[in-house]
């Protein structure tokens, strides 16, 4: 991955080549057990990155790091080159950084509406324009802003999750497992919003079990087993290394 | 007819005030997950406040009002929520409880101190006068609080469904961190909330005030009447508690026009309580709740030989203590002790059961009134009878309240203790309200000081085999997770019940103790206010533990000693209540604190530094077993030998 500065002349260049989340040496434990062991892992502005390995590997650990939930005991954390190590998530989050957590992205007993409210926090657009620009892209839900979220289907459920990303034009958006429990054509349908996030210039960074479609949209994939990144790489270089992340080495 | 008028108008007065007390809990608990029992206490404190710049100091009312409500008691609620609440969070309930129970005692205690009670005060009136609707007397006194009621209820509900801060305050009872995620910061709009609920505290106590003289206790209660409400609304719903608070005021008003005047001396104050009591039970049942990791390492329980050990010395203690101690000091210290098989009962129900009752002393209270009815008040039939009654109303109480939990159990027992006050210790104990009550075998101060402590020695042991036993441990996993008990097919009810009868049967022996030492008791000796001491002292002391009982027993002892050499009156109620609201940093009271210590030398001592790696893991993001066997192995693994 590009991380090196060098050679670059112009401040505007320089600037395009600062990572969008630089994750470096963390160490990271719920009390006194360690779960993640010296991770580094550079997202470069604008890639998609797949975080990938079996359950209990540590993806949602290194996302909630990402996202400001949780305090490394050593190693750095830096949103676009911006040391942000122990400030509270609000800050991350106006920083640049939109985590959507796996499966509970909304505030179920707020309307639509008023979910986008509260999502207006991140940006500094009028409450009409986040309106606007999520409606435009989830037509569905324009029919719903009246409705509890909790009330929503599964889909249009992750559908406003994901308006976050969309109204917010954050530096890096952090996506955990979008597809869990969804219908194929609907996580169809969410990828391809992935794609377009990807194509405005959005640094992603996703968790995901479906490896298929994870790596559809992924410029890098990374695999990550027992706390630690084992391989990192471009898809097709990945793509081997996987099944034996998820099934285990054959040994001699 | 105009009489009816007449009444639903006061009535309608009187729900208004319900209803701003009630929604200003509403607001803190909804946004904060924390119940603040202090609620009335800021009222109380504020309308002092109020009373002090207004009467005291000669300010304008409109300069004094304005500063009290808008400026010192948001402050206030922000410097509380600072100070005390945020280090509550994803604390148990136990604690959460225990620590606004603290900040109450406090701030009646520290009201006490600022403003003796030997003078009576009045607030002035703001707006004097009357006029007449359908010759029906209104004063503008209850007018004002009719307008200003609809402006703070119309205001709530504009702040709550269009304003950014007022949604993103329904946002964090939602999901705390996908607020912040989403860019808002949970800890300030929590904050905001504590403000905005101590200035609805304030109004409410300062509008409350003038229908009676200030008094710091009838004051702070008064407002209690106000969980009904809330209670009625499930704590979340504005609309509903309004209507609750109206509902309550009404039937107050009418209950003081219509019942007889004896009777009405006789169940008037249980009232509002009856109605609390009987909204907590038509509640629909709430879900099985999951459990959370709360602390990081399970307490070991002692063992039975080392237990045996510290009895014999706890007994040796005692009869040196008999031996030594003048006269004044050995009352105290025997009040202690009895006050300590008391509180060992919530060390098995609350320390170990997670159920927090806030009714012990209603129960040892039974247990004295059947000691002292029952054949010549020192007979071992009246001994037996103080344990069995108690036993049964304590086994007949679970039955009722079986189905709530957490914060609502804890307001059932609190509506039981009140109402039983009334209903009960204030007319059946006796002529002039005093029952003598007698005690068994040693009938000298030193014997049954003795006797006393042999018994406490004898159940502390008890209840420390029975956590040991498989009971103890079906009971610490009933603490621990009801939706994991009742997946494996464990009777909770059994255990509940259970739990609840030996715990009442020990409050009930604990109450004959109490009386045989004092030789007699009185309706002030089982008031609601002295289980909440209680409770506080016991977790204090570290309500998991017997040890923590007994360190509670002997503080309880001694503060009247100390109290002689400070200048600081009040000082057990203050001591106490300054101690619980800094429990939220140590949830584990004196004792949790002592083996935490003990701990920390066993490993520097370096016989077993085995760091918990593996076997920890698995209750850190699984159900968090905080006790029970396995977790029990894992912390032997990690600590000792």
């Amino acid at each position: 991955m590009p991380a090196a500065t060098e050679g670059l002349t112009t401040p505007a260049e320089r600037r395009a080549a600062i990572p969008a989340l630089e994750l470096m040496d963390l160490r990271v434990g719920y009390g006194r057990v360690e779960v993640l062991h010296d991770v580094t892992l550079v997202v470069p502005r604008g890639a998609v990155v797949a975080l990938m390995g079996p359950n209990g590997a540590g993806k949602t650990t290194l996302l909630n790091v990402a996202a400001g939930l949780l305090e490394p005991t050593q190693g750095c954390v830096h949103v676009s080159g911006i040391h942000v190590n122990g400030v509270a998530p609000e800050v991350f989050a106006r920083a640049g950084v939109c985590s959507i957590p796996e499966g509970r992205g909304v505030f179920p007993n707020l309307t639509v509406r008023e979910n986008l409210r509260v999502f207006s926090h991140a940006t500094s657009y009028s409450l009409g324009h986040l309106e606007a620009v999520a409606f435009e892209h989830f037509p569905k839900l324009a029919e719903r802003r009246s409705q509890l979220a909790g009330t929503l289907s599964g889909g249009e459920r992750q559908m406003l999750s994901m308006c976050r990303a969309f109204t917010s034009e954050p530096v890096i958006l952090l996506l955990d497992e979008i597809s869990m429990g969804l219908a194929p054509i609907i996580v169809g349908e969410l990828y391809e919003k992935v794609g377009q996030l990807a194509a405005s210039g959005i640094a992603i960074l996703l968790v995901e079990q479906f490896a298929a479609a994870a790596l559809g949209v992924a410029d890098y994939a990374a695999i990550m087993r027992q706390g630690r990144i084992e391989t990192v790489g471009e898809p097709a270089d990945v793509a081997g290394s996987l099944s034996e992340a998820y099934l285990g080495r054959l040994s001699a | 007819m105009n009489l009816i008028l007449s009444y639903a108008v006061v009535g309608l007065v009187l729900g208004c005030l319900y209803a701003l007390t009630a929604s200003g809990l509403v607001v803190t608990y909804t946004t904060s997950g924390i119940f603040n029992f202090a609620h009335g206490a800021i009222g109380m404190f504020m309308a002092f406040t109020y009373w002090q710049l207004a009467v005291g100091w000669h300010l304008p009312v409109p300069l004094a009002l304005a500063l009290v409500v808008l400026v010192l008691a948001p402050l206030s609620g922000a410097l509380i929520e600072r100070l005390i609440v945020r280090p509550l969070y994803g604390a148990s309930l136990g604690i959460t409880l225990v620590v606004t129970l603290g900040l109450l005692l406090l701030l009646l205690g520290l009201a006490d101190a600022i403003w003796p009670p030997v003078t009576t005060r009045q607030l002035p009136s703001i707006f004097p006068g009357q006029f007449r609707v359908f010759s029906v007397v209104v004063t503008f006194y209850e007018l004002m609080v009719l307008v200003v009621s609809v402006a703070v209820a119309v205001g709530l509900r504009f702040l709550f469904t269009h304003t950014r801060v007022g949604i993103t305050m329904r946002a964090v009872v939602d999901d705390r961190d996908l607020t912040a995620r989403a860019g808002a910061s949970p800890v300030r709009t929590a904050q905001l909330s504590w403000a905005l609920g101590a200035s609805l505290a304030a109004l409410a106590g300062i509008l409350i005030a003038p229908l009676q003289y200030l008094d710091q206790f009838n004051l702070t209660l008064l407002v209690v009447t106000g969980y009904a409400a809330a209670v009625v609304g499930r704590l979340r719903s504005l609309p509903l508690t309004v209507a609750g608070a109206l509902l309550l005021g009404l039937v107050q008003s009418f209950a003081t026009g219509y019942l007889p005047t004896n009777l009405l001396s006789d169940i008037g104050p249980a009232i509002p309580m009856g109605l609390l009591f009987i909204a907590l039970l038509v509640r629909r049942q709430e879900r099985l709740t999951q459990a959370r990791l709360t602390g990081q390492r399970s307490r070991r329980v002692l063992d039975l030989k080392p237990s045996l050990f510290l009895a014999g010395g706890f007994i040796a203690l005692s009869v040196v203590m008999s031996e030594v101690l003048s006269p004044g000091n050995l009352l105290t210290y025997g009040q202690g002790i009895v006050l300590g098989v008391v509180m060992l009962s919530l060390v098995l129900l609350t320390g170990y059961g997670g159920q927090v009752s806030l009714c012990q002393m209603t129960l040892a209270g039974l247990g004295a009134f059947c000691m002292g009815k029952i054949a010549g008040g020192n007979s071992l039939l009246g001994l037996v009878a103080a344990v069995v009654l108690p036993a049964a109303v304590g086994g007949l109480l679970a039955l009722v309240v079986l189905r709530l939990r957490g914060i609502y159990l804890a307001l059932a027992t609190l509506a039981f203790a009140y109402s039983m006050d009334y209903l009960f210790f204030n007319h059946f104990l006796g002529f002039g309200g005093i029952l003598a009550v007698g005690r068994v075998a040693a009938q000298s101060q030193k014997g049954f000081l003795v006797e006393a402590s042999v018994l406490f020695a004898v159940l502390g042991v008890g209840v420390l085999a029975l956590r040991r036993g498989s009971f103890g441990r079906r009971l610490a996993a009933l603490n621990d997770s009801e939706a994991a008990c009742a997946s494996i097919g464990m009777n909770i009810t059994a255990v509940k019940v259970t739990v609840f009868v030996v715990a009442a049967g020990i409050a009930g022996l604990g109450g004959a103790l109490y009386g045989g030492w004092q030789g007699q008791v009185g309706p002030d000796d089982f008031q609601m206010l002295t289980s909440l001491i209680l409770l506080l002292l016991v977790t204090l002391g570290g309500i998991d533990t017997v040890g923590g009982a007994f360190a509670a027993a002997i503080f309880y002892a001694f503060s009247p000693v100390i109290q002689r050499h400070i200048p600081i009156s009040n000082f057990q109620l203050l001591a106490v209540g300054a101690g619980a609201i800094f429990l939220g940093r140590n949830p584990g009271g004196f004792a949790g604190q002592l083996s935490l210590v003990a701990d920390r030398l066993r490993l520097r001592a370096g016989s077993a530094g085995v760091p918990i790696t593996a076997p920890a893991a698995s209750s850190v993001d699984g159900a968090g077993s905080r006790s029970g066997a396995p977790s029990g192995e894992a912390v032997r693994l990690a600590g000792s030998h």
